[in-house]
């Protein structure tokens, strides 16, 4: 497939699913999706156009947090993002790693550092931060304060 | 038979960085394994955050020792794809050699590493001896063994100078007899032959399920390479080949990786000897609001990079992923019904690198940074003097 015909049947397929789609440059394109349509969209690009899974990026910005999702077509050089915005009271979305195997660490990571759950995990530990880290302490919010303590932290400057 | 547990770390003599593996083994075969990591953070996404979009490539660049420059490319891309631009075609011959050098050196490092993971210290005195070499070449051209501080967004920092092209060329032919030597050496060898043949296969499907990047996928007939798949510097201009195996055992990763290297001296070549004339820096300077991603071909694999902008001149989200995130998890698929002798050539496999997959938690506060290099000084000078007193010394 072309990349227009990739596009076109993403389109076609995901027509309901679809928000916002940006055609940003010939390699790059930014699809805001609803994130319960995550599963079914993930798979496809994954499976079905056989893309490779970059990575996914969380970013809190309050009232929502974003989380994009990666994929490159290598043989088109096409890099899909799929953006999905969860209500920051309550994250949750459905997991993609008991489909894919590529999705569970970065998963367990967004969920430790952002807070975002991801339901169906099959392996929802903590992936970096310590054992005494609290629970719902998430280092990447915006409103993240220091929460130990007994940590030296002297600046001196 | 009763399941033992034999753990691995967080720090052990085999590890050069911490990370706990707990092996269950019955006998002598590994059933079953799980990896804890998180030892080594220092929080650079976060720091990343509070700094202008120049100075982030300095710091992105101290995420990993070895491929020091990986990081940097990246996030260089990453931050000119925001506008989107492009930079000069002799910014980009540079760039170029500097990742291709890089590249030689951290593929001889491993070499060097592997064999010494085997008690095979020849293999690691001959590749480390080589390595020197590229190494002074480094120096030559930017200043640094390693840290090149070459890139900044728009451009490179530094120029070739002419007259250093051919002392450059002329250290790089004199490695590439003894390389060759090597190469048969170690393809040829009935040893690592009968110790690293059919030992740790990672399969078509698993590098695909997985996601494994670089050498890691396409020792298993996976032929991917951003080079290739998403050209950028000046890797179209010259002819060169894509390694790919079939097997997917250690043996082929350690001959993909070989092969490799002599295609980066080549590709080194060709740009010193073709270096184009013109402009080596953009001189960019608002970055615009938008987003960016930045993806190179590392040494270990593909490194990533995110970068949002507001418009301001910090980015509001950097976010870094490096090649061993995405191959450490193969360890899983490769491991289980091995030999628990084998366990450390396996991993040493995927040439691992946690400084670079550990990068995350937080050491400041509300984005504001907590530490410059001369309080880093007087800490470490404090805890030592503490240490002096508390052993009673003067």
């Amino acid at each position: 497939m072309t990349r227009d015909e990739v596009l076109q049947d993403l389109r076609e397929r995901f027509g309901e699913d679809i928000l916002e789609f940006t055609d940003k440059s010939p390699t790059r394109v930014y699809i805001e999706i609803k994130p319960e349509s995550i599963v079914r969209m993930g798979t496809y690009i994954f499976r079905n156009l056989g893309a490779r899974f970059n990575i996914a990026s969380g970013t809190d910005m309050p009232p929502v947090i974003e989380i994009l999702y990666h994929f490159i077509i290598e043989d088109l050089n096409l890099l899909v993002s799929l953006r999905v915005k969860l209500d920051r009271e309550n994250p949750e979305i459905a997991s993609l790693a008991k489909e894919i195997e590529a999705f569970n660490w970065i998963e367990r990571e967004i969920s430790e550092l952002l807070g975002v759950t991801f339901t169906g995990h099959p392996d929802p530990r903590r992936l970096l931060l310590a054992d005494n880290w609290p629970e719902s302490v998430y280092p990447l919010r915006q409103d993240y304060v220091e929460w130990d303590e007994t940590a030296d932290r002297t600046r001196g400057v | 038979m009763g399941k033992t547990i034999i753990p691995i770390g967080p720090y052990h003599p085999l590890q050069e960085e911490p990370e706990f593996f707990t092996l269950t083994v019955e006998g002598e075969t590994v059933v079953d394994i799980d990896m804890r990591m998180g030892y080594n953070h220092r929080g650079i996404e976060k720091l990343s955050e509070g700094m202008v979009f120049e100075n982030s490539t300095f710091v992105v660049e101290r995420i990993c020792g070895i491929c020091s420059t990986s990081h940097p490319y990246a996030y260089t891309r990453a931050v000119e794809d925001v506008f989107p631009m492009e930079v000069s075609m002799r910014a980009k011959y540079i760039r170029t050699i500097i990742a291709e050098g890089e590249r030689i050196h951290s593929h001889l490092l491993w070499l060097g590493l592997a064999g010494h993971f085997l008690g095979y210290n020849t293999v690691y005195m001959w590749a480390w001896k080589l390595r020197e070499e590229i190494l002074d070449v480094m120096e030559i051209l930017s200043g640094n063994r390693n840290n090149y501080a070459m890139f900044k967004p728009g451009g490179v920092r530094r120029d070739i100078r002419a007259e250093d092209i051919p002392i450059c060329l002329k250290k790089i032919d004199s490695i590439v007899p003894t390389l060759i030597m090597l190469k048969k050496a170690v393809l040829d060898d009935p040893v690592l032959h009968a110790r690293l043949k059919g030992v740790g296969v990672l399969s078509y499907q698993d590098a695909i399920d997985f996601s494994a990047l670089g050498p890691t996928s396409r020792a298993s007939g996976v032929a991917r390479d951003v080079r290739k798949d998403s050209p950028y510097g000046a890797y179209q201009e010259m002819d060169w080949n894509m390694i790919v195996t079939q097997n997917g055992d250690v043996f082929d990763k350690a001959v993909v990786r070989i092969l490799e290297t002599v295609e980066s001296i080549n590709i080194t070549k060709y740009c010193l000897e073709n270096l184009p004339d013109g402009e080596i820096d953009a001189n960019i300077k608002d970055v615009p609001v938008g987003e960016g991603i930045g993806h190179i071909e590392a040494p270990r694999g593909e490194t990533f990079h995110y970068v949002k902008s507001d418009g301001t001149n910090r980015p509001v989200r950097h976010k870094v992923r490096a090649p061993t995130f995405m191959n450490l998890p193969t360890y899983k698929a490769t491991i289980v019904g091995q030999t628990i002798s084998d366990a450390t050539i396996i991993l040493a496999a995927i040439d691992p690198c946690y400084c670079c997959t550990e990068r995350v938690a937080v050491k400041d506060d509300r984005g504001r940074m907590l530490y410059n290099g001369q309080d880093l000084v007087r800490l470490s000078r404090e805890k030592t003097e503490k240490m002096r007193q508390r052993m009673g010394g003067k």
